[in-house]
């Protein structure tokens, strides 16, 4: 079980990464748990002050720009 | 439950909307004809030359500048002094989408540099980023777009150093985390970087050359004078105009005068420097625009024939076609839709940039367009009414008064600009008789501040902090509108 966070306000860029990452995952069919984060103050939490970002199991992977499906299928791999 | 009741409130709005509409009245039918006419003049004038190309820029920075490489002199460690200059400027690099800059605003608080460069680049972000400098020059006047980018630089130092002289003995509770960046990526040296950016910003510059303002005058009753326009007649209505002239020879020099457009026979531009700059645009642009084309082949390392096939049917239509009037913008047409042709099919770096170019136009145009109706259908075209009487606006932010200069600030600072929708609001309130300097009061507080934004800043750096904030936006703003206005207005 994964899990995933998306950090981001709210903007267009944060719900296609969450897309994205909702694509990746189906297509390796891991499972995960995919939250979406929009408060600043825990955005800061995790030292992130670009969004959006990819957080998964608890590190950031990402930051400041939307990968593709292919690049979150890597990273969803790598940390299998 | 809940959601069924709103849902009725909202059917119950809609309708007593349609049941009162005020169809037929004078005011209300020449509001939506106004509000019509403003979008047609933004399509015709702005949208291919201007907006396309800024969106490009908007695109290549977004991309191609590294932001890791900013924010380091950001970071808690930087050197504070280079701290404030940094952050008062970097909203034009950082900040070209407006939800970037309240987490960046935090970051910097919280894990950077402190409470002065955030707040520093908290008043200059939205001001100062590529596309709403564009946008202001172009429609509100080169003098007022200058004021803006200049007044929110040096006016987000001096906010950012007085915040942080009132809070100076705090201790701040800084996140104990590590600021996460992206690793910069160099692929190119900064020179060809810069160039390409030049070179860019320079096809678009020439472009939109204005016409020149100084012309000989040839009238009916065969009289010839010098004289440079104020006012030229309504864009769409140039036969029953009148041109307002400032004469600038012969003994009445120095004096406006009014004279219907059908009176004047013909008018030639005044030779110089900027005359002659106008004649060649077309040539100019073909310059950079290949210039632009070299480099996508020699440092971006796109197909020699694909630059070649994008190329050609501009070129041959720049030189079938004559170039004046709305004929240009089909070989500029033919321009971008190659560059975006070339740009999407080719993989990496040229693809991230046309993608984030489309991300921007996807976002920003919807955005516009709604704002260019509301502001076309309450404030209508300068010179004309529409559902807001103009004998309001004048009494409220007419003239330069100190309480005309507070007003504006104050309205800006509260109500909520989309992104580049306050140039559209400003012009039809400028044509409505506002003056210059609460134009740019509400220019500089506008943006910056929100009531959603400030909700956000509080949560971030507690009430008493944002209240304070607000007050030295609003009296800065205040200020600079005064000054402007005093010396521009």
């Amino acid at each position: 079980m994964k899990q995933i966070q998306i950090l981001g306000p709210g903007c267009p860029k944060c719900k296609k990464l969450a897309e994205n990452t909702q694509a990746a995952a189906k297509e390796l069919q891991i499972e995960c748990e995919i939250e979406k984060v929009a408060d600043i103050n825990d955005i800061m939490g995790f030292g992130v002050m670009m969004t959006p970002a990819l957080v998964i199991d608890g590190q950031v992977k990402t930051v400041g720009k939307v990968p593709s499906t292919d690049e979150i299928k890597q990273m969803l791999a790598w940390a299998r | 439950m809940n959601r069924e009741w709103k849902k009725l409130a909202v059917i119950v709005i809609v309708f007593l909307a349609c049941f009162y509409l005020p169809v037929g009245n004078s005011r209300f039918n020449n509001a939506i004809t106004e509000s019509l006419h403003l979008v047609k003049w933004y399509a015709q004038e702005h949208v291919l030359l201007c907006l396309v190309p800024a969106f490009f820029i908007a695109g290549a920075i977004a991309v191609f500048v590294s932001q890791a490489s900013v924010m380091k002199y950001l970071g808690a460690k930087a050197n504070k002094v280079l701290a404030y200059g940094v952050a008062s400027v970097s909203g034009s690099v950082l900040a070209v989408c407006s939800c970037t800059i309240l987490p960046l605003f935090a970051g910097i608080y919280k894990m950077g540099a402190g409470l002065g460069p955030a707040t520093a680049f908290l008043y200059s972000g939205p001001a100062i980023n590529v596309l709403a400098i564009i946008l202001t020059a172009r429609i509100l006047g080169l003098e007022l777009g200058v004021a803006r980018a200049v007044g929110a630089v040096g006016f987000s130092v001096v906010v950012g150093l007085m915040m942080h002289f009132i809070y100076r003995k705090e201790e701040l509770e800084k996140a104990n985390s590590q600021m996460a960046m992206p690793e910069p990526q160099v692929s190119r040296p900064l020179w060809q970087n810069a160039l390409f950016f030049a070179v860019m910003v320079a096809v678009l510059v020439f472009a939109n050359w204005g016409s020149p303002n100084d012309f000989y005058f040839r009238t009916i009753d065969s009289q010839t004078f010098r004289a440079s326009v104020l006012k030229a007649p309504e864009y769409a209505d140039p036969v029953a105009g009148a041109y307002t002239l400032k004469l600038l020879e012969g003994n009445r020099k120095g004096q406006e005068v009014e004279i219907p457009a059908n009176q004047i026979l013909e008018r030639k531009p005044v030779a110089g420097v900027w005359t002659a700059i106008w004649a060649n645009k077309w040539i100019l642009t073909a310059i950079f625009g290949a210039a632009l084309a070299v480099i996508l082949i020699l440092w971006f390392s796109i197909k020699f024939w694909k630059v070649l096939l994008a190329a050609v049917p501009a070129a041959v239509l720049a030189l079938v076609l004559p170039m004046e009037g709305m004929m240009v913008m089909v070989p500029f047409t033919a321009a971008v839709i190659g560059l975006s042709a070339i740009t999407c099919t080719d993989k990496g770096e040229p693809e991230q940039w046309f993608t984030s170019t489309w991300g921007f136009a996807k976002q920003i145009l919807p955005l516009l367009f709604f704002g260019v109706i509301v502001a076309g259908a309450l404030l209508g075209r300068p010179g004309h009414e529409g559902l807001i009487p103009s004998a309001w606006v004048e009494r409220a932010v007419g003239g330069n008064s100190l309480s005309a200069n507070l007003f504006a600030s104050v309205a800006g600072a509260f109500m909520y600009f989309a992104t580049l929708t306050e140039v559209p609001i400003l012009q039809g309130l400028l044509g409505a008789g506002m003056g210059k300097g609460p134009a740019l009061a509400l220019l500089l507080a506008g943006p910056a501040l929100s009531l959603p934004n400030m909700l956000v800043i509080r949560s971030v750096m507690g009430t008493k902090k944002t209240a304070v904030y607000v007050v030295l936006v609003v009296i800065m703003a205040t200020i600079s509108g005064v000054i402007f206005g005093a010396f521009w207005g």
